[in-house]
């Protein structure tokens, strides 16, 4: 073994005489035992709750947690919406970012008080003051030129200046104003979280793009949000998991079509509050679990090159490698 | 020989610093030009103002006769003839060593990807690292990557090559393979502009050099009168300091 090459210290005594065998013993661990003899009774006894205790209804937890109108919200309502408003958030966030830490003072301002805005109010306010909007657009949610009636009045025409008009309710409720508001709320944690992800690639990757000639835009898309990638992901994946457990606040707006809420309704037809409650934490741990597989693939794609390969082993000064 | 680098009256501060006062200098098509000096001198600083990496306050940069200090140049346009090597490398890490050649010959000079692909390897292969194109930056010791990073610049064919300390950062052994590198450039016919520390390599390689010294040039000429000989006090003390640097009287 490795003791064996070792040379003798110069200063060491020489002697013929050799030790004699030692009798080799692992390493005892008695702490470890204990640690596990506790944690397997801590065990023994959940698994007894679990087992024994009448009031988990495990029957009627299966029964619920396959219901189809159960299956229709897992799925439209907590996956759908938190793909979506996912989407809208991570790229909401990156251009925040990016205009953020813009020189231009109008843009990072913009950005600055976008994310004041939607960091501020808490979700399910956000949802439920969106589900009320409709009030301001009575008429439908037009576009076109502000004060136009004001301007054409003075103009001395009629008319108006508006170019597309939708109905508000559309957007503002159903799942649509669900990834709406959603999204805009994560949009402005995105912004933070890509923005520190930017700052903390090293300048010197800028100047050596530019120095080869490439645009602002070319930098921060090829060299500066790859390598910002290494550092956005891991807390991306935390945000999603959150985003998935919000869903639930869709009821603020209203949305029926979410998970929590058509379990609950069957709770509370049934008058079984507790199962029901299992059902659901049974569903977002399965979700949720299925998350942090993903996140550890995509930590290891934007992770190349950072030591992900083999690397050379630190070797101490002076000594030769045999 | 024609002017290919033309600086006149370049004035430059970080706040108070008054770090370049005035540099009046010029480069020739296949010159290859020292700049030395003791730290602070503002010799980095003259570099990166060439390619604009740093704004100056006052004064002009002309490149193959276009003014880049002019609001209305395409910088990105003028800097994709001047290749750029650092101290620090500054290779892509999220990119293989062939990624760092090509991305930019695809992004900027529109080649095709066969074509840079092409380029890359030769260059590659003129730093003496065609075996190591799969490598990522993290794999590969600082002597190697500062090669790359001379093979990147290389790729997008400058008329002009600027060094900033290239061998600064490295482990004393391998200090010598850059140069060597650097050295065949030069004999290669390449323009090359750079600041360096090592005073052998100035001597033999340079057809010029730069003493710089508080924010002016304070002396320049061919490399056996300015190293050789100085004819300025403050050029001797910088010399007598680089290259005895035992003997040193504690100031």
């Amino acid at each position: 073994m490795a003791g064996s090459t070792e040379p003798t210290p110069a200063q060491a005594p020489v002697t013929t005489d050799r030790p004699g065998l030692i009798k080799a013993v692992p390493v005892r661990h008695p702490g470890r035992w204990v640690g596990i003899a506790v944690v397997v009774v801590l065990a023994a006894m959940f698994i007894h709750l679990l087992v024994t205790n009448k009031a988990f209804e495990w029957h009627f937890v299966f029964e619920a947690m396959n219901q189809k109108p159960v299956i229709n919200g897992f799925l439209k309502g907590t996956l759908l919406v938190t793909a979506l408003a996912m989407i809208v958030g991570v790229s909401g966030g990156v251009l925040f970012a990016v205009m953020r830490l813009s020189p231009n003072p109008v843009l990072s301002g913009v950005a600055w008080l976008f994310t004041w805005f939607f960091r501020s109010v808490p979700r399910l306010v956000l949802l439920t003051t969106m589900g009320a909007l409709g009030i301001l657009f009575q008429k439908g949610l037009s576009f076109g030129v502000p004060f136009d009636w004001k301007i054409m009045d003075w103009l001395g025409l009629s008319g108006d200046l508006r170019f597309a008009t939708v109905n508000a309710n559309t957007v503002f409720s159903g799942l649509v104003g669900g990834v709406i508001g959603l999204g805009l709320s994560e949009a402005a944690y995105m912004a933070e979280i890509a923005r520190a992800g930017i700052l903390s690639v090293d300048p010197g990757q800028t100047e050596a793009a530019q120095a080869l000639g490439m645009s602002r835009g070319k930098v921060m898309r090829r060299v500066v949000l790859p390598q910002a990638m290494r550092v956005i992901v891991p807390p991306t994946g935390n945000e999603t998991i959150a985003m998935l457990k919000d869903t639930s606040l869709l009821i603020g707006l209203p949305v029926i079509t979410e998970l929590f809420y058509q379990l609950q309704s069957i709770g509370s037809q049934y008058y079984k509050t507790f199962p029901i409650m299992v059902a659901a934490t049974l569903y977002y741990l399965a979700a949720t679990s299925v998350l942090m597989v993903g996140q550890y693939f995509l930590e290891r794609r934007f992770g190349r090159g950072f030591g992900g390969g083999p690397r050379r082993a630190p070797k101490p000064a002076g000594v030769e490698t045999i | 020989m024609t002017e290919l680098i033309e600086i006149k009256n370049l004035h430059k501060s970080f706040g108070a610093n008054h770090v370049l006062r005035g540099i009046d200098f010029t480069v020739s098509q296949g010159e290859v030009v020292c700049v030395i000096g003791p730290s602070g001198s503002g010799k980095s600083t003259l570099l990166r103002c060439v390619n604009l990496l740093e704004q100056p306050e006052e004064g002009q940069v002309f490149v193959r006769g276009e003014d880049i200090t002019d609001r209305d140049c395409h910088l990105d346009d003028a800097r994709k003839h001047i290749g750029m090597v650092f101290q620090q490398f500054n290779l892509f890490p999220h990119l293989n060593v062939l990624a760092n050649c090509t991305i930019a010959q695809t992004t900027v000079l529109k080649r095709s990807a066969a074509e840079a692909e092409q380029v890359a390897r030769a260059n590659l292969d003129r730093v003496g690292l065609n075996d190591k194109v799969t490598a990522y930056p993290a794999q590969l010791s600082g002597g190697q990557q500062q090669r790359v990073a001379i093979a990147r610049a290389l790729s997008m064919d400058p008329a002009v090559m600027l060094f900033d300390e290239p061998t600064s950062a490295l482990d004393p052994e391998l200090v010598g393979d850059v140069l060597t590198v650097m050295r065949k450039l030069a004999l290669d016919g390449m323009t090359m502009l750079v600041v360096t520390h090592e005073m052998a390599f100035a001597r033999e390689v340079a057809d010029r050099v730069v003493f710089m010294d508080e924010g002016v040039i304070v002396e320049q000429g061919p490399p056996a009168e300015v190293i050789g000989n100085p004819s300025h006090e403050r050029t001797r003390v910088f010399l007598k300091r680089v290259l005895d640097p035992t003997h040193v009287e504690p100031s």
